[in-house]
């Protein structure tokens, strides 16, 4: 169980990770900086465990892994949205982020709630507030993906075989 | 069946007689890219998967754009390991700085990206060479790394939306970014979110290829999977003398389905800027017009080639930047660069009080080489305003193209090229 900080709308990859940092990969460099630029309190105030809740479109703008990384890094246990931009939704599965999209869960929580989330299943319960909530499932290709831990292994596995 | 261009070029390479929307492909890639901020970990990820080499060395590129020449230590260990990788892998299209260019403009003008190609690249601006014809989308870095060693990449075959531009009567000045930008206005920053957009009519035949380059270079900044034109005269004489190996030309089927199907007049299309913080707050340059400016940049993978460099100088010629505006050029290539001197466009820009840069990224991303401080304001060819893009969370990112970028330096506030040189 983890707390949730709240995102809006449209909130881009500058903004996750800014570009000022992006001279340096290190996944905890990354943390240190994560949502700087909306939330200056967020990297410093973020506990293992924790969830992020967005609007619409989370995520858009470039393609740098480096945002769900630094998310992952932060300690963040999941990211749901309402709905994800295209290439981060890909980025934060293949390194082993979950993400849930929830368009119900994205208005039902508030920044502070209780939060649990289920990434297997899809299930978010806000404990807070006493309500719960289903997230769309995964295609059998993702599902596959994260069974094995991510892109990583997959393909590693997928070489091997060939 | 019928299909569409996107789909044909997803169905070639996935060694399929058709393909529909929703359907999860392997497709086999002609190029796989990545640059100095992506590379790094796409080159970490590479070697987790028990292989040596890359799967063709022809076909990848590595490009050090984003902080070279190196602005700090940090970018500088970044850039050397992608360039130990690019040697000890052989990669043939890796660039050193002097003859490295902003990727987006320097791998078509090299003749790496070809009409019917299947390109993926560590960069969310990679859709830019969909305006060849090509089927390209940008993916993170573990998604590249995977392309880097199996040469394969799947991929859910996008539902296309077609946008269809009637006449060619433009308005003076407007350019492929007032269409794109036009574009994103009404659709939205999530328009065209998974989907492939492609761009038709008579408007985009009449559209020069460095303008449909900018065009499929912002369908990312609709959420849109690629941008995508196909490929005709005007393609091929660009083509001409850097191609190097055959390509297939694609087209859509007349009877191709589409999600979607928007249809503009291009005459009824005004010089567009986006106001910050998104590229969906367009407004015509009338709109806009009378914001002060502290800085104006030129260049980037959306306007840095020559036709851009060509409408600014137009503007600029015999004129003076405003004295508290800066106005930094960025070419996208060497090339450019060169061409725009032997042209003299550089003496014009210099003459005007501009600061010409070696290709890079640069201030686009926020890198360096003209970053705003907090308050401060800039309109750019680039094409992203996010908060903090160019800088301080504070500062502010204006969009536009090349004329009002520098109509507007001139005149040190968000100006119509005509409050400049009249009515052109
Ligand atoms: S010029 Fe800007 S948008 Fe283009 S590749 Fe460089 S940083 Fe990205």
């Amino acid at each position: 169980m983890g707390k949730a900080w709240k995102f809006g709308h449209d909130i881009d990859t500058d903004v996750i990770i800014p570009a000022r940092y992006l001279n340096r990969s290190e996944p905890e460099y990354l943390a240190a900086h994560c949502m700087e630029d909306a939330d200056a309190g967020f990297a410093p105030g973020v506990k293992s465990g924790d969830v992020i809740v967005g609007g619409k479109n989370f995520g858009c703008g470039s393609s740098r892994e480096h945002a769900p990384l630094a998310i992952k890094a932060s300690g963040v246990k999941a990211v749901v949205a309402e709905s994800f931009a295209r290439i981060f939704y890909r980025n934060a599965l293949n390194i082993g982020l979950p993400i849930l999209e929830c368009p119900e869960a994205a208005a039902g929580i508030e920044a502070g709630d209780e939060v649990e989330v289920e990434p297997a299943s899809g299930k978010i319960t806000n404990v807070t507030r006493k309500t719960s909530f289903q997230a769309m499932p995964f295609p059998v290709f993702m599902q596959e993906l994260m069974a094995a831990g991510g892109l990583v292994p997959y393909v590693r596995g997928r070489l091997k075989n060939a | 069946m019928s299909m569409t261009i996107t789909e044909k070029i997803l169905a070639d390479h996935a060694g399929l007689p058709e393909v529909v929307p929703g359907q999860l492909i392997t497709a086999k890639l002609d190029l796989v890219l990545a640059n100095d901020v992506t590379g790094p970990i796409a080159i970490r990820e590479f070697t987790k998967f028990g292989v040596d080499k890359v799967f063709d060395a022809g076909k990848v590129a590595l490009v050090p754009d984003h902080f070279t020449p190196n602005k700090d230590i940090a970018s500088a260990e970044q850039a050397k390991l992608m360039r130990e990788f690019a040697r000890e892998q052989q990669i043939e299209h890796y660039w050193e700085i002097g003859r490295v260019g902003i990727e987006h403009c320097l791998l078509p003008e090299q003749g790496v990206t070809l009409p019917g190609d299947m390109i993926i690249g560590a960069d969310s601006h990679t859709c830019t060479y969909g305006a060849l014809g090509a089927f390209a989308t940008g993916v993170g870095s573990t998604d590249c790394a995977a392309g880097l060693a199996t040469g394969e990449g799947w991929f859910k075959v996008p539902e296309s939306m077609k946008f269809v531009f009637h006449g060619t009567k433009f308005q003076p000045w407007v350019s492929g970014k007032d269409l794109i930008l036009y574009i994103i206005g009404k659709i939205g920053v999530d328009g065209a979110r998974y989907r492939a957009m492609e761009f038709a009519g008579e408007g985009i035949s009449a559209l020069s290829q460095d303008g449909r380059f900018t065009m499929c270079n912002m369908a990312i900044e609709a959420g849109g999977k690629n941008g995508i034109i196909a490929a005709d005269e005007k393609t091929e004489a660009y083509l001409k003398g850097r191609a190097h190996r055959p390509y297939k030309v694609f087209a859509s089927d007349p009877d191709a389905r589409y999600a979607e199907i928007m249809e503009f007049e291009v005459s009824e299309i005004p010089l567009q800027v986006a106001l910050p913080h998104l590229p969906e707050n367009t407004e015509s340059v009338e709109e806009a017009a009378g914001i002060k400016l502290d800085q104006v940049v030129i260049g980037s993978c959306t306007n840095g080639r020559i036709e851009d460099l060509r409408v600014a100088a137009g503007i600029l010629r015999g004129r003076k930047i405003h004295p508290e505006v800066r106005l930094l050029i960025f070419p996208g290539t060497q090339e450019i660069y060169r061409q725009a001197m032997h042209e003299g466009l550089l003496d014009i820009f210099l003459e005007a009080g501009a600061a010409v840069s070696t290709p890079t990224c640069g201030p686009c991303l926020g890198g360096h080489m003209g970053i705003l401080a907090k308050g401060e304001r800039a309109l750019a060819t680039t094409n992203r305003n996010f908060v903090g893009r160019m800088g301080h969370p504070e500062s502010e990112v204006y969009l536009s193209g090349p004329a009002v970028a520098a109509a507007s330096a001139v005149r040190g506030e968000i100006s119509h090229p005509r409050e400049v040189v009249g009515n052109g």
